[in-house]
């Protein structure tokens, strides 16, 4: 998908001015974080759980080579082929081959958020052939020609309403005259639609949680059965997974599985979890004859042995955020690209470059709730200012800043200039009327005042002064 | 830069190793690479799957209700029949297509004269199906499903209802007790081509994140635990 991730500052105040966003990120809020704290106290293992699927990631990033040379021979033996792929138009070039090979018409899709970053779709209508999102949620999007607001609730920034217009819009063709009022009749209306979609589709495709290197299995894991009708229907079946969705065994994929439902939903555990291996056997009465895994590499393996390393290890839950102020206030797309949130905004400027998405890790407060609610324990503030230094380093950052910062970080190596000048601002800003406990209006500082009042300091001077006097 | 496909593969890996300022792994690190997939370490253990039997069974069906499934626990001889009253009473119809498994065979089917069971793969135009189950766990409440001609896959997904049979012996603690079975019945390096872990009736929350049932899957999940 096109980058918008440099117009960010512009996104953010469209999505702040959105009423129909702001109604769904405010259910956002409450929704997904307290189920999961919740389910996390449900189980006592869970902050072991949480070290240990850390060490795995980290041990398989330590073996990647060998561990994907591991998988690709249990995918061969077994009869089924794996595809490498160094860039995203390798990618969509291997996937356009194999579905024109199967001379296929239309692709059955289950949500991929890799397929996002190649830009699958564009790719496969370019060449003729139809993608059909089975995800409810990606379905909806598709026909709004949207992207995914959320990398596992593509749809969270719609309300109900806008769903009913929007199959009201494309579902009369087929026969759906009536605007729908109720959830369930919506799911029902959409389940109809594609369930012919998919028995008529040449091709399933679908992404993968994890690449299981002992058994050679693409694993899945989803709610509503639409991956597992897209790997058991069509004649053909491709994964797309990127290269750190491998793990080495079974074992591992359980502890994986126990932290991934409860941190991304706080559900016990998602309703369909699937492994897929190979094509389907002699005496099978279903299930694909053809088995392709498409690798993708796309920048990762330069990440490796990085000071960003740490962010393979990433298992796409979506808890950071869920968890975010700064995507709780402006959603998904105004990050501008396929991953938002903090996730986004240590993944994006690695894979579309600094350049082009350095406001996106500039876009944090640092409260630091991402990285206490990851289930693999990234630490995203530490990287987001990884970001921010490179900015620093490459001139990236506009001058005002650059002065702002120089000026700072000459008084802030200056004790004594330091507390004479917090001494007199302190002073200044009681000047000002401390009256009220606030202002709503500051010199140099109308970027903030104009949204927002500048909090009073409180009586009794700056905080070096309160703390020499109450000092014992 | 060709893009062969051998290329592709050596661009990829050689990337891996030079990023990680390493060659291919050889020598003893290779070794213990490859004893960690022979004898593939367990997870921290999760106390609630340390249960006697009897107490496995109450725990699955605690989480499969919890997730929405619906269970009733009978005897051998009552399945049939006891299919057959879940169908009156939600007024499904007494049409089912039914895994063509030995062990579902032996249950009295023929005793419900009303049932008109037909034995194969799934259909869309499907109403109910009825399956076994490789095994079942306690942990969460999840059902697993090894396709196979006795178990095909489109059964677990197409109909709006799906009716399992679990025998109270296939009930184990945790997911690292399913890896074992299907070792002990596949062979280590061979699974077979479909493993489905269902736990409940499909849903989404795709929709101002209110959970509805019956999104693409089963609708209506029933479990027939019988007694042994």
């Amino acid at each position: 998908m096109e980058s918008t991730a440099h117009h960010f500052r512009q996104n953010v105040g469209t999505a702040l001015a959105d009423p129909n966003l702001q109604d769904s990120l405010a259910k956002l809020k409450v929704g997904f974080s307290e189920r999961r704290r919740q389910a996390a106290e449900r189980l006592p293992e869970f902050e072991a759980l949480r070290d240990r699927a850390r060490d795995i990631k980290n041990h398989t990033l330590a073996n990647l080579d060998f561990y994907l040379e591991e998988f690709e021979r249990k995918v061969l033996a077994l009869g089924g082929h794996v595809h490498w792929a160094p860039t995203a138009a390798d990618a969509r070039r291997i996937i356009g081959e194999l579905c024109r090979g199967a001379g296929a018409r239309t692709v059955a899709k289950s949500k991929s958020m890799v397929a996002e970053e190649i830009a699958l779709n564009e790719h496969l209508e370019e060449i003729g052939i139809e993608p059909i999102e089975t995800d409810l949620g990606e379905y909806i999007i598709q026909l709004r020609r949207e992207p995914p607001s959320h990398i596992i609730a593509p749809a969270v920034h719609l309300t109900k309403d806008q769903v009913a217009d929007t199959f009201l819009e494309h579902h009369r063709k087929l026969g759906f005259t009536k605007r729908l009022t109720e959830r369930n009749d919506l799911v029902a209306e959409a389940r109809y639609v594609l369930r012919q979609k998919f028995v008529d589709a040449d091709v399933g495709l679908t992404g993968a949680n994890f690449l299981v290197a002992e058994t050679g299995s693409s694993m899945l894991v989803t709610n509503e059965g639409n991956a597992d009708l897209s790997n058991t229907l069509p004649r053909m079946h491709i994964v797309l997974a990127s290269i750190e969705k491998v793990i080495p065994t079974l074992e591992d994929a359980a502890v994986l599985l126990r932290v991934l439902a409860r941190s991304a939903t706080g559900q016990e555990s998602s309703a369909y979890t699937t492994l897929n291996t190979g094509p389907k056997r002699p005496g099978d009465l279903d299930g694909p004859e053809h088995y392709h895994v498409v690798l993708l590499d796309n920048g990762r393996s330069g990440v490796l042995g990085t000071e960003m390393q740490e962010i393979l290890r990433c298992i796409r839950c979506g808890a950071c955020m869920n968890h975010c102020p700064v995507y709780g206030a402006i959603g998904g797309h105004a990050y501008g690209w396929v991953y938002p949130g903090p996730l986004g905004a240590v993944l994006t400027p690695q894979l579309i470059g600094v350049e082009d998405a350095g406001n996106l890790p500039n876009a944090s407060t640092f409260c630091g709730r991402c990285e206490s609610v990851c289930p693999v324990r990234i630490p995203l503030p530490k990287l987001m200012r990884h970001w921010r230094e490179r900015e620093f380093e490459r001139h990236l950052t506009p001058t005002a800043v650059r002065q702002g910062l120089a000026l700072w970080s000459f008084v802030a190596r200056r004790p004594r200039l330091y507390r004479r000048l917090a001494g007199l601002a302190n002073r200044m800003l009681a000047l000002f009327g401390r009256a009220e406990g606030r202002y709503r209006g500051l010199p140099l500082a109308s970027g903030w005042t104009r949204f927002r009042d500048f909090p009073a300091p409180p009586a009794g001077g700056t905080f070096h002064a309160q703390w020499s006097r109450r000092r014992p | 830069m060709s893009d062969a496909p051998a290329n592709a593969r050596a661009q990829i890996l050689d990337g891996i190793r030079r990023s990680l300022r390493r060659g291919a792994i050889s020598g003893p690190a290779r070794q213990a690479v490859e004893d960690r997939l022979a004898l593939p370490p367990r997870g921290p253990v999760i106390s609630r799957t340390e249960l006697a039997p009897p107490e496995k069974v109450a725990l699955f069906c605690h989480w499969a209700e919890t997730n929405n499934a619906t269970v009733a626990r009978v005897a051998a001889t009552d399945v049939a029949s006891e299919v057959a009253s879940f169908l009156v009473r939600n007024n499904l119809p007494a049409e089912v297509a039914m895994a063509p498994s030995p062990q579902l065979a032996d249950y009295d089917w023929g005793g419900q004269k009303m049932l008109s069971v037909r034995r194969g793969r799934g259909e869309a135009s499907d109403l109910v199906s009825i399956t076994g189950a490789f095994a079942a766990i306690a942990e969460t409440g999840t059902l697993v499903m090894a396709s196979g001609p006795e178990h095909p896959v489109t059964l677990n997904l197409l109909p709006d209802t799906h009716i399992v049979v679990l025998r109270e012996r296939d009930i184990v603690g945790g997911y690292e007790d399913v890896w074992g079975l299907l070792r002990q019945r596949y062979g280590k390096d061979r699974m077979p081509r479909t493993v489905n872990t269902i736990t409940g009736p499909s849903r989404t929350g795709d929709i101002e994140q209110a959970m509805e049932l019956g999104a693409h899957g089963p609708r209506r999940m029933h479990i027939v635990v019988v007694r042994e």
